[in-house]
Order: C-alpha cells, then sequence, then structure tokens
C-alpha cells in the first residue's frame, strides 16, 4: 500500500517537472495576476475596517497562494480524465492496488505541488511588503500544502466523473473559480453580503486563506479580529482532508466511467 | 482455467454481451474474434475488471471474479488496446511505477525488468522517453510491462492496433515466446484473420453472441468445400445469372461474389466448376480466385455478414 502511493505520488511530481511549460505557468501566472491586481485595484481598495494601513497587494498575496493552488488541482486533475480514457491509470485500475492507494497517492501529488510552489512564492512576500520570518514561512507552507490535498479532492471527485476534459474546464469554471472567490482571496468576507459570508463558510479554501492571512499579515490587524483562529482553520483542513480522500475513494470504487 | 459462465452485459436496451459462456484453458494462446462492436471489448473490460460485471460469473483457478477481484487482478496482466505508458516517463521508469502497483521492488524488480527487456529486445533503450520510441517498440514496452509480476495470464485488446505489418509478425512472435518460455496463457481480441490464425483456439462472437469456438482448423472445416471468389462490376447481375444455373452457395458481396463449392455442386473439381462459370458468363466477371476457406470465410458462413465494416452483404442459399 505504502509502495503503491509512493509510486503514484512520485509519478505526479515527476511529471510536472518534466513539463517545463506546466512549471513555468504555476509560477508564473499567479504571480502576474497579483502584480496586476495590485496595480489596478489598489489604488480604489479601501478596507472597511477602521484603521487600515493594508494595501491591496499585501491583501491579495494570501489570495494569489491560493490561485496557485487552484492551479495546481486542475492541472493534476485533467490528467486524471486523459489517463483514465487513454493511458496510464487504466492500468492502474487493473492492478490490486487499494483503491485508497490510488487516491491518496493523487491528493499528496497535488499536496507536494502546491507545497513546492507555495515555497518559491512566498519568498518574494517581502517585495509585495509582507515580512517573512522563518516560522511563518514555514506555517505558511504547511498550510498551502493542506489546502493544496484538499483542493485537488475537490477537483478530483468534479474530474472523476467527467468524461472530456471540455466537461470538466466547464464544471471548473462553474465550480472551483467561484470557489477560490469565495475563499475571502479576492475580498474580505466582512465586505460581503449575508448569505455569501454563509457559503464562504463552508468553502475549506476560505480556512487556507484565512490562515495564510492570520500569518502573513501584522498581529492584531484589526481585519484578523473577526475571522476564525488558526486552530479552527488546521482543524477544518484536516477534517476536510479525510473526508475528501474517504470520498475520493468511494467515487473510484463505485463509478468506473470509461470511454 | 479461465471460466466464463452465463456473462450478460447491457448498456441501456442495448445487449452487449449474451449469455456467453467460454473456457480458457490453461498455457493456450485463445481468440476472441469478432467485427467492431461485437462486444470484444466489452468481454474484455469486464474480465480485466475495468467495468463491473452485471450477470453471470468468471472464475480464474475457481475463484469468482465477483467474490475476490483483487486476486484476477494480481494473476492478470493487462495490455490495452490503447498506450498505458506514460510517455513522459522513461521505459525503466515505466516498468518501475508498475513493479510498485504489484508489490514488486528492489533488486527484484531490477532483475524481472532487465530480464524481460533483453528479452524483448529494448534492454538498450530503458533510459529513453517512451515518446521517443516506434508504436512497435512501445508496444513492446507495453507487453514488458503487463508481464512484470509473472501473471498467470495475459490479457490484450487488440494488441496489433495501429502496428504495421512488420511489426505486428514481430509483436506476435514475441507473444509466442512469452506463451513457451514463460508457460503464461494468452487471451487475445482481435478483428484481424492473421492474427486470429495464430490463435490455438478461436470464440467467434457476433452482437454479444457466442458464434462458435474451436481452433482455427476445425472452424475452418465448417466450410463444406472450396471458396470461389468472383469479382465483378455487376455483381447483383451475376448472382442471378449463376443462381439459375448452379447449385452452389452464393454470398454476394459489395463488388464480388463469394461461392462455396462442394462435391454437390455438380462438378467433380473446383476447377471445373470454375472453368463452366467462365465460359458462361466470362464477360461479367473481372477476376476469379479458388481458395482454401479462410477464418473471414468461416465468419461469413456462420453469420452471414464479414468482420470488417463496411462490407454489406447477404447470403442467400440457392
Amino acid at each position: 500500500m505504502m509502495l503503491a502511493i509512493y509510486t503514484l505520488w512520485r509519478r505526479e511530481v515527476v511529471r510536472f517537472f518534466r513539463q517545463p511549460g506546466r512549471v513555468v505557468g504555476a509560477l508564473a501566472t499567479p504571480l502576474f495576476l497579483w502584480f496586476f491586481a495590485q496595480s489596478g485595484f489598489g489604488s480604489s481598495f479601501r478596507l472597511m475596517t477602521v484603521n487600515s494601513d493594508i494595501s491591496y497587494g499585501q491583501y491579495f498575496f494570501p489570495g494569489t497562494l491560493m490561485l496557485m493552488i487552484l492551479f495546481t488541482a486542475i492541472f493534476s486533475n485533467i490528467s486524471v480524465i486523459q489517463d483514465r480514457n487513454e493511458g496510464f491509470l487504466q492500468a492502474v485500475l487493473v492492478s490490486p492496488v487499494s483503491r485508497y492507494a490510488i487516491v491518496i497517492g493523487k491528493l499528496m501529488g497535488g499536496m507536494t505541488l502546491a507545497l513546492i510552489q507555495g515555497a518559491l512564492i512566498l519568498l518574494i512576500a517581502p517585495w509585495a511588503g509582507i515580512p517573512l520570518t522563518w516560522t511563518t514561512y514555514f506555517e505558511s507552507v504547511m498550510v498551502l500544502a493542506a489546502v493544496g490535498f484538499v483542493v485537488t479532492g475537490i477537483g478530483f471527485m468534479v474530474a472523476w466523473p467527467s468524461t472530456s476534459v471540455q466537461g470538466f474546464h466547464a464544471v471548473m469554471n462553474l465550480f472551483l473559480m467561484p470557489m477560490w472567490l469565495m475563499s475571502g482571496a479576492a475580498f474580505p468576507a466582512e465586505s460581503a453580503s449575508v448569505w455569501m459570508r454563509w457559503i464562504m463558510q463552508v468553502n475549506p479554501m476560505y480556512y487556507g486563506n484565512v490562515f495564510l492571512q492570520r500569518t502573513l499579515y501584522p498581529v492584531n490587524h484589526p481585519i484578523l479580529e473577526r475571522l476564525p483562529s488558526s486552530m479552527v482553520c488546521w482543524i477544518l483542513l484536516a477534517v476536510s482532508a479525510v473526508v475528501l480522500s474517504v470520498g475520493c475513494s468511494i467515487l473510484v470504487k463505485r463509478y468506473r466511467a470509461i470511454i | 482455467m479461465l471460466k466464463v459462465q452465463n456473462l450478460t452485459h447491457r448498456f441501456g436496451d442495448r445487449v452487449a454481451l449474451r449469455q456467453l459462456s467460454f473456457e480458457v484453458k490453461s498455457g493456450e494462446i485463445f481468440g476472441l474474434l469478432g467485427p467492431n462492436g461485437s462486444g470484444k471489448t466489452t468481454l474484455f473490460r469486464v474480465l480485466s475488471t475495468l467495468m463491473p460485471m452485471e450477470e453471470g460469473e468468471v472464475f480464474l483457478d475457481n475463484e469468482a471474479l465477483s467474490k475476490s477481484p483483487a486476486l484476477f487482478r494480481q494473476k492478470m496482466g493487462v495490455v490495452f488496446q490503447s498506450a498505458s505508458l506514460d510517455k513522459k516517463l522513461t521505459v525503466g521508469e515505466n516498468l518501475m511505477h508498475q513493479g510498485h502497483l504489484y508489490g514488486l521492488s528492489g533488486a527484484t524488480l531490477k532483475r524481472r525488468s532487465e530480464q524481460l527487456l533483453s528479452k524483448f529486445r529494448i534492454n538498450d533503450r530503458i533510459g529513453e522517453k517512451v515518446e521517443r520510441l516506434s508504436g512497435g517498440l512501445q508496444r513492446r514496452v507495453e507487453i514488458a510491462k503487463a508481464m512484470l509480476h509473472q501473471p498467470k495470464i495475459l490479457l490484450l485488446d487488440e494488441p496489433s492496433t495501429g502496428l504495421d505489418p512488420g511489426a505486428r509478425r514481430e509483436l506476435w512472435n514475441f507473444l509466442h515466446q512469452v506463451n513457451q518460455e514463460e508457460g503464461v496463457t494468452i487471451l487475445v481480441t482481435t478483428h484481424l484473420m492473421d492474427e486470429a490464425e495464430r490463435c490455438n483456439r478461436l470464440l467467434l462472437i457476433d452482437q454479444g453472441n457466442k458464434i462458435d469456438l474451436g481452433t482455427p482448423t476445425e472452424l475452418k472445416a465448417k466450410v463444406s468445400g472450396t471458396v470461389i471468389t468472383l469479382e465483378s462490376d455487376k455483381a447483383n447481375d451475376l448472382h442471378e445469372h449463376l443462381k439459375g444455373r448452379f447449385d452452389v452457395g452464393i454470398i454476394v458481396m459489395q463488388d464480388s461474389l463469394r461461392l462455396e463449392w462442394n462435391h454437390t455442386s455438380g462438378t467433380r473439381t473446383p476447377s471445373e466448376f470454375l472453368g463452366q462459370v467462365l465460359e458462361g458468363f466470362g464477360s461479367e466477371i473481372r477476376s476469379a480466385s479458388i481458395a482454401q476457406p479462410n477464418l473471414e470465410d468461416v465468419f461469413i458462413h456462420l453469420t452471414g455478414h464479414a468482420i470488417f465494416e463496411g462490407d454489406t452483404m447477404k447470403k442467400e442459399r440457392i
């Protein structure tokens, strides 16, 4: 079981680095978006909280990291569809490996890619006006890995029953992108309407984003006052990770879609 | 060794497999021959555990598929019609991943990989990315990969799809080699006659039904006598003319007629018969040939249509 998880995980990571376009895209896209968003929105962005001294560039930085994870999850799940219909995954499915191992290998792959990219992108935080210490760096990378696992899991639930990459894209635009928007990545939960705040609170990405905000923003900043605590974020992410890995395994067992 | 009992599979209202029963003996090369859409691939997917079984039962060494799919998976090697190799990885890496999935690792895995790669004469390409290999070589790696965990039975779905005749011949030589040397039982689906000829026994399948089962020789004996093929621009007219004069089975194809000649046809030899036909209707015939029945003839004889799509025919006995 461990050997199978290891081998599936390893393939995921090796494949990522064998495709230079993917590496460049995964790192450059969120950074460009951060740069353009903070240049564009920067002057019109005002937090509703009093005494706010956070610029949009600072505010949007955790959101940029979330976006990077979203892209990672999307790309690694596109391969689920391709592999299932015409390749590697077929061979995995007829092997005696437990279905749970297949899911864990995949989600750990997503987690590792999120971890590597997060570790690199975080290095530019000081240029975004966010000072880093070893502790905050380490904590942020850890939480990014956890969110990577969870979001890859959510993507997996969508990708597994999809029969085409196009179909996956459609559902993804409808589902994963809004999930990112409603994670507090682009705008604070406080400025959202009540019903949207409810939706935000069942979104695992929201807790990842809150954790990053807590870690990366100055301590006791007013914007953090009404957000869930870091402990709550960790617990909810851990619960999501367990629920999703079990859910994905059930899906793999029950739903054997083949073209 | 592998026993299929009353296997039925439906896609909505369409029945893909209908009460299919047969048995594959240990050590043989068993072929599933049928046209596209005959249910071969569905059968392959059920046997390889890629698709859940609906009705019936499959036994491998007396273990039921419905009870222990994991055991089936351990004993089977599967080669899909489409490549299952990761093209971004090297030959060696692909084998390594496969080995890990079947619980092989370390020195055992290395030894087995090297042994198979040299058997398939690809040991010099171990460090090369799969995307850089030719189609024929990729197929060989594919089979080496499926053989890695020393399966008792190797399942192959149309293994020579996309290969040129040379590479196809070579592939079959390798299949015979592993069958002999490793003692692995082989089950292969195909719609190609030359592949079917190389199997020990064949199951003919059409529209999900079992048509017949036997060795290629046994099956060919079902067509009594000799097959005479007449090519003509006006096959239908020629058919009308011939059926008034001769007592033979005629099958009309697009631009040719197939006649099954035997001793009851009123002539002593097929060439004497052909002589009479040419004498009477030579002007309507572009070319004529006499041949012993092949498996395609058997299939046409039993089902009334050809294995290849597009050949619309009707069978008539006069």
